[in-house]
């Protein structure tokens, strides 16, 4: 039940944001600093759901084959690879360096 | 085909309006050409959806849960932050807040896009559903009213269909592949928040954001609750803009997007 709830506030919430932005006169959302806030608050967000998921285990962290998923995922950003390349090498890379017995 | 990060880079973020006006389109895009943008995008993206019915699967939602996820909140980033969350063992009410926090930016990319696509009132409600990374960075790629009408509608709708479908492929799937850490499946959620993160970083402020959210998101993870560490780490937005603002005080610092521009 509290998924449900969880789920429901989260749509809600997702949509709520993609509406108003179609909505909201533009000087509204135009200010530098609400500007600036809104640009770089996704990038604290994505960056730290990026450490967590690769480097946390509950509440521990650890250092297993998920990081050299990662790392491949990396190194096809580096090269320009597309999205599905870059979800599908850290995938690849890690099944890869389970399979031989790490992490 | 073009490649979805190149172009979330060249345009998402931009602040500028450049003349959306269709008079000024002198290069009239041929609609194909619009169509194959949108399908490139579409189509490797919302092959992703597999990742996330799976990884959904995985951490405990039921089939249900998977594609109601999928088809009512339909914004990649939050839908997986929200999983992994709760995979995590995280309250599902601080789990949503990290999935509402991330969606925040569809309100800006909606606001550059009402613009462009000068919608009718009564249609945006309906639009609002697709405004999310790929279909404003393919439509502001484009040429013209037009071509940004076309190239947002076309990647919406490849996006939206393939995205659930494999969802559910994937939330269906998960029972047969079993152990989903066995495959590495595990590692699509970190790869996927990598790849929209990677073109954000352009300039020493991204960086410096990005820097501080993970020593917060890492160095606070064994000492609260879960999930919440991920929403201290989102103060390093202002954290680093605020250091930056006492820095640089006296001199009004350049615009924003300028520097972004200069790539």
């Amino acid at each position: 039940m509290n998924l449900w709830i969880a789920i429901g506030l989260t749509t809600a919430g997702c949509y709520l944001f993609k509406l108003a932005g179609l909505l909201v006169p533009a000087s509204a959302l135009e200010r530098p600093l609400v500007q600036r806030l809104a640009a770089l608050l996704p990038v604290a967000l994505l960056a730290a759901l990026t450490a967590q998921q690769t480097f946390a285990v509950g509440s521990a962290l650890t250092v297993d084959a998920r990081v050299a998923g990662v790392a491949a995922a990396a190194l096809a950003l580096v090269l320009r690879a597309p999205f599905l390349v870059v979800v599908g090498a850290a995938v690849a890379v890690t099944a890869l360096v389970r399979a031989l017995g790490f992490g | 085909m073009k490649d979805v990060k190149e172009q979330t880079a060249a345009t998402a973020p931009r602040q500028q309006a450049p003349p959306g006006g269709p008079a000024d389109a002198a290069a009239a895009k041929p609609d194909r050409a619009v169509i194959r943008d949108s399908l490139g995008v579409g189509v490797a993206v919302g092959l992703s959806g597999f990742a996330f019915g799976v990884t959904s699967a995985g951490a405990g939602l039921t089939l249900l849960q998977t594609c109601a996820l999928s088809l009512l909140v339909f914004t990649g980033a939050s839908q997986f932050a929200l999983v992994g969350a709760i995979a995590a063992g995280g309250n599902p009410i601080t789990a949503a807040a990290g999935a509402f926090f991330l969606g925040t930016r569809n309100a800006f990319y909606g606001l550059r896009l009402s613009q462009l696509l000068a919608l009718p009132r009564w249609v945006r409600p309906f639009a609002a559903h697709w405004v999310i990374d790929e279909t404003t960075a393919v439509a502001l790629a484009q040429p013209g009213r037009r071509a940004t009408r076309l190239g947002f509608a076309a990647t919406g709708l490849t996006l939206y269909v393939l995205w659930n479908l494999t969802t559910l492929l994937g939330a269906l799937g998960a029972e047969a592949i079993g152990d989903t850490a066995a495959w590495g499946l595990d590692a699509a959620g970190p790869a996927v928040f990598l790849a929209l993160l990677a073109p954000m970083l352009r300039t020493a402020t991204e960086r410096a954001v990005a820097g501080v959210a993970v020593v917060l998101g890492l160095g606070l993870l064994p000492v609260l609750p879960a999930g919440v560490p991920v929403l201290v780490a989102a103060l390093a937005a202002p954290l680093v803009l605020w250091a930056r603002g006492r820095r640089s005080r006296g001199s009004e610092e350049e615009p924003y997007d300028a520097k972004g521009a200069d790539r």
